[in-house]
C-alpha cells in the first residue's frame, strides 16, 4: 500500500454523502421581475487554501511565506493574473475563462464570525448561519427559502426542497421540506409500495411522511425532464483523482440539471470534500492542484448543464474557514482563519476581486499565523440573496443570519 | 394470544433489543423476555464478547504489507507487459525498414524480452486469483466486511456488537487512507476494549498504526528532533488536536492553541514502518526518538518531563482521567443509545459512572442499562443506516451477503469504514431522514430476494412483536404481495425507530 506512507491525504472524499439542493417557494419578487432566478450553494468541507487558489502575487511578503509553495506568475506552471495583484490557480482554466467574461467574483480573506479551528464547529456557523456554534437545527439557506413567497408555490410538486446524496447538509435543513435523490443502482420500490408506505407514515410518523414525500416529488421532476440516471457510486476504495473529477462533475452537473428544469427546484446546495490539505499540499500542482481541478470541472459541468438558465444562475463555492498562511512541519497547512469565497454565474457583474486586503507580514496575521478576516462572508451571502433573489435587508438581518444587522449586503454583484 | 402481563414484559424485551442491541432475531423476544435486563447484563459476561476471532483475517499490518506487495507486482506486471508490447512494435518496424539500419545491440523481436528484469516477480504474468476482478487487497477486505456482519447477525441480542460500532465510530479511521488497515484496525484497538478501561482503548486507538498515518502524525516531527532539523521538516498539529477535541476532551472544554501545538510536540516520534523499506514489520508501530521533539512540554497547565514514548503516554492517560471526557463520553453514548437530546439525567449518571469508576466501560455500560431513564426515554431515536439494514437481517433469520451489505451501506450513505471526516458518521435524525427514500429501495431489494423464505406475519411476531402498530399489521396483512408485505414491515416507524 504505497499510499500508506506517502499519499496525500484525501480522507474527506465522501461519494456516497455528496450533495443535496433544496428548493421550493417560488422567488417571487424575482419573476415579478421576469427573470426566473437560480442559486447553487457548493460547501466545500474540510477548510479550503483561499492562498492557493488565488494568490497575493503582489503581495511583498507573498514568496517569504510560502517559498517553494508559493503560486507565481513565473512558476510552472505559471498562475493566471486576475488583476494587478492576484492570481489564480492554474488549475482553474474554467474559472478563468468565466472570471474574464465577467462571470466570476473571488472575495478574499473573508470569513465567517467564527474564530476558533474546529472543522465541525467552523462548519456549523457557515451552514447554519448563526454568530455561534452548536444548537441550531437549520441552515440560512433553508430559512431564506421560507421567506420567497410562502403563499405562492410554484406548481403541484408543492413546497419541497431537493436534495442529491442520502445525507442532507445542514445549510439546507429547516422547516422547508427537502427532497432528496441519489443515483440509482437498484430497483426502486413500485409506486403503489411507496403510496402504501406513506399512508401507513401519515397515520403513524409525520417526520417520516415528510421524508418520504420528498423522495415522491422528486422522481416527478426527473420524470417530467426526462433525466438520465447516473451511475452507481458504489466502490468507496481508495481514491483515484479521476475519480475525485469525475464525482464532482456528475453530482454538480445534476444538481444544475434539476435546478435547470422548468418545474425542479430553484435553490440547492451540495457538499464536496477533500480540501483539509494538512500534508503535502501542493500549489500549482500536486494534491490540492488536483482537487481544485475537479472543483473547475464541476463548474464547467454545472455551466454546461444549467443550459440557457445560466444567464440567471449564480453558484456560490464558500467553506468553513482558511488555513495558516505558512507552511506546516509536513509541507501542508494546518487549520486557520482567513481565506477566500467565489461566486460564478452568467448572473453577476464579475471579473473582479473584492479584498480589503490585511497583508502579510506577520504583525497583520490573524494571531501571527493566519490570513486576517477583513470580509464577513455573509455581507456576500447577503448581497446575493438581495439582489438576485431579492429578500429584504431586514429578514436578512434578522432571520436568515440573526444578529447581523451590523453586516450590511454587499451591492453590486448582480449584472 | 398473550396475557397483558407478559406482554408487557414481551415489550420490554423488544425495547431492549431494538435500543441496546441489534434487533430482534426468531425467538429473541421470548427469550429474554422474563428479565430483559439481566440478559443485556449477561451478554456482557460472556467470554470473549465483542472479539472476533477469526484465523483468515490478517493483522492490520500484514494487509497493509500484502496490499502494498500486491500493487508493487501489478505495477512490474504492467511494466513489462508495455515493454514487451514495445518491443514488438520495434520488430515490426525493423522487419519493414529492413536489416540494414537494425541497431547492434536491439533487443530481439521475441515474446519474452531481454529487458525483463532480473528482480521480476516470481509469480507468472498473469498470477492467478481466487476471484477474477478482485485484487488480494480488495478480498481480505470484504473477508473484514463479512466477519464484522457476520458478528452482528449472529450476535444474540447485540449489545456488545453496537458497542463496537460506536467505540469504532468514535476513534474512528477512514478507508480513503488506510482502507486496507481499517478492519483489522477494529479488531486490534477498539475491540479487546469496549469492555475494559477507557484509557487503554485511548492508548491503543492513539497508537495503532492506521491512526497514525490517518491523522497525519506518522509524518509529523519535532522542529527541533534530530530528524526534523536534518531533513527541515516539521510539525503536524492535526492529530494533537482531534485526539482532544474529538476523542476525549470534547471542542470548546478550555484547551488553547498553544496546548495543541505542545501536545503535538509531545506526539512526535509516534510513527509507522515504512511498508516500501521493511517487508516483515511495514505498518507496525515504531517510536522513533529522532522524529521526536525534546524537551518537557507543558499540556493544559501540566508540565511532562521528555520522557520519549512514555511523554505522549503520560498526556493521554491524563485526558483520559480528565472530567470533560466523562462528559464528553457520557453525553455521546446516551445520544447514540437514547435520543438525539437525551436526558442531562441520564448524562450525568454515565458522566459519574466514567469517573467513579475511572473509565471503566463495562461498569458505564452496566450504568446504562441500570438506569430508568434510558429506558423510560420515547421510542423515537432513528436507526442508523447500518443498524437498520442488520436489523432487517435478523428479523428473517437469513445469512448476510457482505458485498450487497457494502454497496448498500454506501447508497445509505453510511459507507463501512469510510467515515467522510475524523468525527465519524453523525448520529441525529436530521443526518439520516432524509434518506428515507433511500432505505425504501434497499428494503424493496431486500424483499425481492428473501420473500420466498421469509413470511411477512413472522417477521412483525419476530421483530416487533406487541410494539407493532394497528396500522402497521393492517398494512402488511392488505399487501398486495409478500415483498410488499415485507418492505412496510421493514420501513415500519415501529422497525425504522428504537
Amino acid at each position: 500500500m504505497p499510499s500508506l506512507l506517502h499519499a496525500p491525504t484525501r480522507r474527506e472524499i465522501l461519494l456516497g454523502c455528496g450533495t443535496l439542493f433544496a428548493w421550493a417557494y417560488a422567488p417571487k419578487l424575482a419573476r415579478a421581475e421576469g427573470r426566473d432566478p437560480r442559486f447553487l450553494v457548493l460547501v466545500l468541507r474540510g477548510a479550503l487554501d483561499g492562498l492557493a487558489l488565488a494568490a497575493p502575487v503582489g503581495d511583498p511578503d507573498w514568496l517569504k511565506l510560502r517559498g517553494d509553495n508559493a503560486l507565481a506568475l513565473d512558476g510552472k506552471p505559471s498562475a493566471l493574473p486576475l488583476d494587478s495583484f492576484f492570481a489564480l490557480n492554474p488549475a482553474m482554466p474554467n474559472l478563468y475563462r468565466l472570471y474574464r467574461a465577467e462571470q466570476a467574483i473571488i472575495f478574499h480573506a473573508t470569513a465567517t464570525p467564527y474564530r476558533e479551528r474546529s472543522h465541525f464547529d467552523g462548519q456549523d456557523v457557515l451552514e447554519s448561519g448563526l454568530t455561534k456554534p452548536g444548537a441550531s437545527d437549520s441552515g440560512w439557506l433553508n430559512r431564506a427559502l421560507t421567506l420567497l413567497a410562502p403563499d405562492e408555490r410554484v406548481n403541484s410538486l408543492g413546497s419541497k426542497a431537493f436534495a442529491v446524496g442520502p445525507v442532507t447538509p445542514l445549510v439546507v435543513r429547516g422547516s422547508a421540506p427537502v427532497m432528496s435523490w441519489v443515483p440509482q443502482y437498484l430497483l426502486p420500490a413500485s409506486d403503489d409500495t411507496q403510496a402504501r408506505l406513506l399512508e401507513l407514515y401519515r397515520h403513524t410518523d409525520l417526520k417520516l411522511a415528510r421524508a418520504l414525500e420528498g423522495r415522491k416529488d422528486l422522481i416527478a421532476v426527473a420524470r417530467s425532464a426526462a433525466m438520465d440516471t447516473m451511475e452507481p457510486q458504489d466502490q468507496p476504495t481508495a481514491i483515484g483523482m479521476a475519480r475525485v473529477r469525475e464525482y464532482f462533475a456528475d453530482a454538480s452537473g445534476a444538481a444544475a440539471k434539476y435546478l435547470a428544469s422548468p418545474d425542479g427546484p430553484r435553490v440547492g446546495a451540495l457538499s464536496l470534500f477533500g480540501w483539509d490539505t494538512h500534508v503535502n499540499e501542493g500549489a500549482a500542482t500536486g494534491q490540492l492542484a488536483g482537487f481544485l481541478g475537479a472543483l473547475d470541472g464541476a463548474v464547467a459541468a454545472i455551466e454546461h448543464s444549467m443550459g440557457a438558465a445560466w444567464s440567471e444562475t449564480v453558484v456560490a463555492l464558500v467553506t468553513e474557514f482558511g488555513r495558516t498562511a505558512r507552511v506546516n512541519g509536513t509541507n501542508g497547512t494546518d487549520h486557520g482563519t482567513g481565506t477566500v469565497a467565489v461566486l460564478v454565474g452568467g448572473a453577476l457583474k464579475g471579473g473582479r476581486v473584492i479584498a480589503d486586503w490585511p497583508g502579510l507580514k506577520p504583525a497583520s496575521l490573524y494571531e501571527d499565523r493566519d490570513l486576517a478576516p477583513t470580509t464577513d462572508l455573509r455581507a456576500v451571502m447577503k448581497g446575493v440573496l438581495k439582489d438576485h433573489l431579492r429578500l429584504d435587508d431586514a429578514a436578512l438581518a434578522a432571520t436568515v443570519f440573526p444578529e447581523s444587522r451590523d453586516v450590511k449586503p454587499i451591492a453590486g454583484l448582480l449584472a | 394470544m398473550a396475557q397483558d402481563h407478559s406482554d408487557g414484559a414481551a415489550a420490554e424485551a423488544v425495547l431492549a433489543l431494538h435500543r441496546f442491541g441489534l434487533g430482534p432475531r426468531p425467538g429473541s423476544i421470548a427469550a429474554i423476555a422474563s428479565d430483559p435486563r439481566g440478559a443485556l447484563l449477561a451478554e456482557l459476561e460472556r467470554p470473549g464478547i465483542g472479539r472476533i476471532d477469526n484465523p483468515e483475517l490478517l493483522t492490520s499490518a500484514q494487509s497493509a504489507r500484502a496490499a502494498f506487495e500486491a500493487r508493487a507486482e501489478r505495477q512490474a506486471q504492467n511494466i513489462i507487459a508495455e515493454r514487451a508490447k514495445k518491443a514488438a512494435e520495434q520488430a515490426q518496424a525493423q522487419a519493414m525498414n529492413g536489416e540494414m539500419t537494425q541497431p547492434v545491440d536491439a533487443p530481439r523481436p521475441a515474446a519474452t524480452p531481454q529487458t525483463e528484469p532480473t528482480e521480476a516477480p516470481r509469480r507468472p504474468a498473469a498470477a492467478p486469483q481466487a476471484e477474477p476482478g478482485r485484487t488480494p487487497e480488495r478480498q481480505n477486505f470484504l473477508k473484514e466486511v463479512k466477519a464484522r456482519l457476520d458478528a452482528a447477525v449472529d450476535a444474540e441480542i447485540g449489545f456488545a456488537e453496537r458497542l463496537v460500532w460506536f467505540w469504532s465510530n468514535h476513534f474512528c479511521v477512514s478507508g480513503y487512507t488506510v482502507a486496507n488497515m481499517a478492519g483489522g484496525y477494529e479488531r486490534e484497538a477498539i475491540r479487546p476494549h469496549v469492555l475494559g478501561r477507557f484509557a487503554d482503548m485511548l492508548l491503543a486507538a492513539e497508537g495503532h498504526p492506521a491512526m497514525l498515518v490517518y491523522l497525519d502524525n506518522s509524518m509529523s516531527f519535532g522542529p527541533q528532533s534530530v530528524a526534523g532539523i536534518n531533513r527541515t521538516r516539521g510539525l503536524n498539529e492535526n492529530f494533537a488536536r482531534e485526539i482532544l477535541e474529538l476523542h476525549s476532551l470534547g471542542v470548546r472544554t478550555g484547551y488553547s492553541q498553544e496546548d495543541i501545538i505542545r501536545f503535538a510536540n509531545v506526539l512526535t516520534g509516534w510513527t509507522v514502518i515504512s511498508v516500501v523499506d521493511n517487508p516483515e514489520h511495514g505498518a507496525e508501530f515504531i517510536f522513533n526518538r529522532r522524529l521526536h521533539e525534546p524537551g518537557p512540554q507543558q499540556v493544559i497547565g501540566k508540565t511532562y518531563p521528555d520522557m520519549g514514548v512514555e511523554q505522549a503516554r503520560a498526556v493521554l492517560l491524563d485526558l483520559a482521567r480528565h472530567p470533560a471526557t466523562a462528559v464528553h463520553i457520557a453525553t455521546k453514548l446516551a445520544r447514540h443509545f437514547v435520543a438525539d437530546a437525551p436526558p442531562p439525567a441520564l448524562v450525568e449518571h454515565l458522566a459519574k459512572a466514567f469517573r467513579d469508576t475511572e473509565g471503566d466501560l463495562k461498569e458505564v455500560a452496566k450504568a446504562l442499562i441500570a438506569s430508568d431513564a434510558a429506558w423510560a426515554s420515547p421510542r423515537d431515536k432513528l436507526k442508523k443506516p447500518c443498524e437498520w439494514v442488520v436489523a432487517m437481517v435478523r428479523a428473517t433469520g437469513l445469512r448476510g451477503d457482505p458485498e450487497r451489505f457494502r454497496r448498500g451501506q454506501v447508497g445509505l450513505g453510511e459507507p463501512l469504514w469510510f467515515p467522510p471526516a475524523p468525527q465519524g458518521f453523525p448520529d441525529d435524525e436530521a443526518t439520516w431522514i432524509d434518506g428515507i427514500g433511500r432505505r425504501l429501495d434497499i428494503a424493496n431489494s431486500f424483499a425481492q430476494r428473501v420473500a420466498q423464505r421469509a413470511d411477512p406475519n413472522g417477521v412483525i411476531d419476530t421483530a416487533l412483536g406487541p410494539l407493532a402498530r394497528s396500522e402497521t399489521r393492517e398494512a402488511v396483512a392488505r399487501a398486495e404481495s409478500r415483498e410488499q408485505a415485507l418492505v412496510l414491515a421493514f420501513m415500519s416507524p415501529e422497525f425504522q425507530r428504537r
